[in-house]
């Protein structure tokens, strides 16, 4: 069974969301995700100012069997991509929700947003999808 | 012999499995009046004997012209040990090879390939090939589209300068998926591009800029400058080679200050017969910053369990066999054949082969453009240094002179009326290695008479 920390929220599609205390957003995709891909071996991430639409795809990793997409879960504007990745895209698998952190998005008041699960919930998904 | 091999009796039972009577019920879906009856105008088939004599006859009527076009497609010396060692069966595929543990050989030799060409073209990384160079540069303009993150607008300026058929295929490749190609005009004097129409170009937000070096013309731009021009304003450069030439230019990663960030290129000249117009290569190079935004194979050297040496597929997780839809491109074979025969003719010639190939095609020219600016009625349309091609303006329309030139067994060059109507009647020429002081005088002698003649008429 993959972590799944209490205090983070997550998505249908396997990301996880952590609310600053300035109130953006940090970004990044779950152990269970991390898991079914294997050793990663490129992220790329957006970059600094991108607007981000809930549900449109903003980052890539990609690991020695498959490329996926990342979907941002709110809509908002990127204030940081984690460029330490680049060099150390390890880091996702090794610390999927510390440092393997991929962007942080300062949400647009009112924006929509992708359908959120509790960490029960997303415990749930798992089990369904086998893990 | 049969190539199906299927017997009646089985695709009965395959047939049966699934509960449909005949392959053509397999087609219901399809309405009637969208499906083609019959192949009217498709000739019935012959066999091989048939077909080999058929094939001769009309062979005999190319005859053997003495060939003065380039325009993209060069003739040079081929060693005959080239097409002798690719059609070896060892190396007798149009495919990249999926299953390493079975193809060492090709790998390798793939490997080999994308090594010369990165460094002819002074780049990083260089994919196994693609089509040919027209298709490079629409997957060079998608691929800046992708790689070029601070741009968004999608607009890529292609200078007319540029193969006509480049052009074409770009905006027919492309034009489609959201790219929009702007046409930079050419100085009328000089033949190469006209710098101040680029300044208005100046604060927008363009994509990358595609320079041809040499150019459609034969002429050579500033592509130090033009580089440097780009990158100042965050535009991507994709430079379009001719590899011959790179024997004696400046390599496309050195250009400017930062060298450009894609090289594409059509590699025919690198051992491939002209074969009246194909099957070419393409080639293409990039940065190793932007080699995932790279369509196509590349081959990578690795080590096996043991310790050894061993080559692979590489960076698979782009292509479209595993990221579906969102692969870098969804033209992800190689030429092969014709890269086997490149790199097996670079392998033959050597940098110095292929500079004094460069040399001797340059020197060559220079002495066709010579002798024909002498008669009467030819000039040289631009001004400035060239590789191996020339634009000569005639005093009286192309097309019938080259006409009379082919009733003489001369190939006497490429009209530019349908490209480029503005200039009148213009004539791009080539000569490689491959012409002799004589074939120059025969030429020289062919379109005197032509002139003569069409004058006395």
């Amino acid at each position: 069974m993959s972590k799944v920390p209490a205090d983070l929220k997550y998505t249908k599609t396997h990301e996880w969301l952590r609310t600053l205390a300035d109130g953006t957003i940090e970004v990044g995709i779950t152990d269970h995700a991390q898991h079914a891909l294997g050793d990663l071996v490129f992220v790329e991430v957006p970059e600094t100012g991108r607007a981000v639409k809930a549900g449109e795809p903003c980052a890539v990793v990609e690991s020695v069997k498959a490329a996926s997409d990342v979907y941002s879960p709110v809509t908002g504007e990127v204030i940081a991509g984690n460029s330490a990745l680049a060099n150390t895209p390890e880091t996702v698998n090794t610390d999927s929700y510390g440092g393997g952190w991929l962007m942080r998005v300062r949400p647009a008041a009112g924006g929509p947003a992708t359908e959120l699960l509790t960490p029960a919930q997303y415990e749930k998904l798992q089990q369904e999808e086998g893990d | 012999m049969a190539f199906i091999p299927h017997t009646p009796a089985d695709v009965e039972a395959m047939l049966a499995a699934i509960g449909v009577k005949s392959i053509e019920d397999l087609f219901d879906e399809i309405p009637a009046n969208l499906r083609v009856k019959s192949l009217a105008g498709i000739p019935d088939e012959l066999n091989e004997m048939q077909i080999g004599r058929l094939m001769s006859e009309r062979a005999r009527t190319d005859g053997r012209p003495l060939c003065f076009i380039g325009a993209g497609a060069y003739e040079h010396h081929i060693p005959a040990a080239v097409w002798a060692i690719t059609t070896r069966g060892e190396f007798y595929s149009a495919y990249t090879p999926y299953q390493a543990e079975a193809s060492q050989g090709t790998l390798q030799l793939i490997y080999e390939y994308q090594t010369m060409i990165a460094s002819l073209t002074g780049m990083e990384v260089s994919n196994a090939s693609v089509y040919d160079g027209a298709s490079a540069v629409a997957e060079a303009s998608l691929m800046a589209v992708r790689a070029n993150r601070k741009s968004k607008s999608q607009r890529i300026l292609v200078p007319t300068t540029l193969h006509p058929h480049y052009r074409k295929v770009a905006v027919a490749t492309a034009g489609n998926q959201g790219l929009r190609f702007e046409e930079v005009p050419y100085s009328s004097g000089e033949g190469v591009i006209a710098t101040a129409s680029l300044a208005k170009y100046e604060g927008e937000d363009i994509t990358a800029i595609v320079i041809q070096q040499p150019n459609f013309f034969g002429r050579l731009e500033d592509v130090d400058a033009l580089t440097d021009w780009a990158h100042a304003r965050g535009i991507f450069v994709i430079a379009v080679v001719n590899p011959t030439s790179l024997a004696l230019l400046k390599p496309p990663g050195s250009w400017g200050t930062r060298g450009a960030d894609i090289a594409v290129g059509d590699g025919q000249p690198l051992g491939v017969p002209l074969s009246s117009g194909g099957p070419y290569f393409g080639f293409m190079t990039t940065r190793m910053e932007y080699v995932r935004q790279m369509p196509g194979r590349i081959v990578g050297r690795t080590v096996d369990l043991n310790g050894r040496q061993g080559f692979t597929l590489t960076l698979q997780a782009r292509e479209q066999h595993i990221r579906r839809a969102k692969a870098t491109s969804n033209i992800c074979t190689n030429q092969g054949l014709l890269m086997t025969a490149a790199t097996i003719y670079m392998s033959l010639m050597g940098p110095q082969g292929l500079e004094r190939v460069a040399a001797a095609s340059h020197a060559r020219t220079r002495e066709l453009v010579t002798a024909l600016t002498r008669m009467k009625g030819v000039r040289l349309a631009f001004q400035g240094p060239s590789f191996h091609e020339s634009v000569v303006l005639l005093d009286r329309p192309v097309a019938p002179v080259l006409k009379s030139l082919a009733n003489r067994g001369i190939l006497g060059g490429l009209d530019l009326a349908e490209f480029y109507p503005e200039l009148g009647p213009a004539l791009l020429i080539c000569a490689t290695e491959t012409k002799t002081t004589a074939d120059i005088d025969s030429y020289v002698a062919a379109l005197g008479e032509a002139l003569q003649s069409a004058r006395a008429a």
